[in-house]
């Protein structure tokens, strides 16, 4: 008995219906095999309530596509219970209009860490690391503020430069006539130097900051990836790290990179460790995984699209405008997820107080409501720039010119050089509901 | 039709008749002048369609709302006079506007 209350008692002092680690098991479909064709079979006409969308196993093999076309069409708000002792349950959005309207209404869907967070498994109770993207205003305000400056215009212009001359230096290196893995050799490698000159953390370590932000977005349930606890202390150990790079720049002059611009800054400067640290996990993931996915999914696609590629070939013109296409057709983070301040009504679905919100970034790109044949990769779309994948409202990447700058100079360098890059097996995705991207592709140059 | 010229950063001016009623940055967008994005369409939501307002025609172009005041917050060229042009509509009482461009859209 006296076992019984102390339960409850620890019980009602967690969040509201939090869940408890380990997970339990996740419920599966008994399929046959998890051949994509299988897979996409079940999809196609599963009951819609059977399917939890959070399970890696959609995003792998890249058959979520069918569940949400589905709900875009049958059900554009939804509610998945499935599995929910493991995520509490999640509304589903899926269409361009309905995450436009959550995404500007920051007033009833929150982004706080405490409530969970933007990522659609809470962040943990234990290990709540604060960072401005998983606040509300006024103190996401400040703090965004506070990093702007090193993604404004007129810093971009100053960037350029070494942008690409790197990006010569890397292309210019990679092997030709032998198979590659582009991942690593290009998209990992472009991205994880630009993210060491924004910290002003020493190149030759640059591969760290890739490891910690696989690290901060993995999956502990999945075998290779760090248990929770292990998670835990290798962030810990970035936290180490940054604090000996923080306490050299708080009393020196300003540097212009990212540590120098938080410890100056009076909305940053004094903030706790676990804050420092969480903010450190959204600029490097920020910088790190979207980037690099896009810049992996671009060649993809063009490969995919022989005709675009030859588009392309013939006018190298049209660069910019494909930049756009590949980073809406990529979608590299699917989803963002807000937590509801007070009942509400999103199309007719009642939203209840505390419930979890997940804006499907990678369903609203491909409404065909709002896009004109949003499957297909074009890249002289008219009007590319309108998509999602940036997010809308307050919250709205902050890298986006960054990102769009490191792709331009990439494709422009790449046709300069290469007549053909020859993407030779599907890639293998990562398994995640949140970062979509390529853990491997393997490619060859045509010597 | 109502004239708007809009100015970009370098003084370069693009007058465009925009129909009464449209927002101006489907006036800009439209017309491919460089400088205005409307990444999101005319929501307010992107702040890529940042202009000035000159001081004579402020009162003219009403209010910012709620979500407009939050974006332009974020934008680090923001100035008092500065809106998103997907607020505004074209309207008689606008003709022979200038809207001035900042820099860069954000």
């Amino acid at each position: 008995m006296a076992t019984q209350l102390k339960d409850t008692r620890i019980t009602q002092s967690l969040p509201q219906g939090s869940v408890s680690w380990p997970l339990p098991p996740r419920v599966r479909p008994d399929l046959p095999n998890h051949d994509k064709a299988t897979l996409e079979a079940y999809l196609a006409t599963a009951p819609l309530d059977e399917v939890d969308i959070a399970d890696p196993l959609w995003w792998e093999t890249d058959t979520h596509w069918v569940y949400f076309k589905r709900l875009r069409e049958e059900a554009p708000v939804f509610f998945t219970s499935q599995n929910s002792n493991r995520h509490r349950g999640f509304w589903n959005v899926t269409r361009w209009n309905d995450v436009m309207a959550v995404d500007t209404n920051h007033q009833v869907f929150s982004s706080e860490a405490t409530l969970g967070g933007i990522t659609l498994f809470d962040m943990d109770p234990d290990f709540i690391m604060p960072m401005f993207i998983a606040m509300d205003p006024p103190k996401h305000d400040v703090q965004r503020k506070a990093v702007n400056p090193i993604v404004s215009g007129q810093n971009l212009a100053s960037y350029e430069e070494l942008i690409r001359s790197r990006t010569c230096e890397v292309l210019d290196s990679l092997p030709r006539g032998d198979a590659f893995d582009w991942v690593d050799k290009v998209s990992i490698e472009l991205t994880s130097r630009m993210l060491a000159t924004l910290f002003g953390w020493p190149q030759e370590r640059r591969r760290m900051l890739t490891y910690w932000s696989d690290v901060s977005t993995s999956d502990p349930e999945l075998p290779g990836n760090p248990g929770k606890e292990e998670r835990q202390g290798i962030l810990l150990g970035m936290l180490q790290e940054f604090t000996m790079l923080w306490n050299e720049r708080v009393n020196a002059e300003p540097t212009g990179d990212l540590v120098s611009m938080l410890a100056h800054n009076p909305a940053t400067r004094n903030m706790p460790p676990m804050e420092f640290m969480g903010n450190l996990v959204l600029l490097i993931v920020g910088g790190n995984d979207t980037t690099r996915n896009s810049i992996s999914g671009g060649l993809y696609f063009l490969n995919k699209n022989p005709g675009e590629y030859a588009k392309l070939k013939a006018d190298h013109g049209l660069v910019e405008n494909m930049v756009s296409e590949i980073i809406r057709y990529q979608t590299p983070l699917a989803h963002m997820r807000r937590t509801a301040l007070q009942d509400t009504v999103l199309n007719g679905q009642l939203i209840h107080k505390g419930d979890k919100v997940v804006m499907w970034y990678s369903s609203a790109n491909r409404d065909d409501s709002v896009l004109d044949r949003p499957d297909e990769f074009i890249i002289d779309r008219p009007r590319a720039r309108q998509h999602m994948s940036f997010g809308f409202g307050i919250h709205r990447c902050v890298g986006n010119r960054l990102a769009e700058l490191q792709l331009k100079i990439l494709w422009e360098e790449i046709l300069k050089r290469f007549d053909h890059i020859e993407v030779l097996e599907e890639p293998e995705r990562v398994p995640s509901a949140f970062v979509k991207g390529y853990k491997k592709m393997m490619v060859r140059i045509p010597a | 039709m109502v004239k708007i010229i809009y100015v970009e950063h370098n003084g370069a001016r693009h007058p465009v008749d925009v129909p009464e009623g449209e927002n101006l940055m489907e006036g800009a967008v439209q017309n491919n002048v460089p400088g205005i994005d409307g990444d999101c369409g005319g929501n307010a939501a992107c702040a890529t369609c940042h202009c000035y307002i000159p001081e004579q025609w402020e009162a003219l172009t009403g209010e910012r709302s709620e979500l407009e005041e939050s974006m332009l917050e974020l934008a680090d060229t923001a100035k008092p006079n500065s809106r998103l042009a997907c607020q505004i509509k074209a309207a008689p009482a606008l003709d022979g506007m200038e809207v001035l461009m900042p820099a860069t859209q954000h």
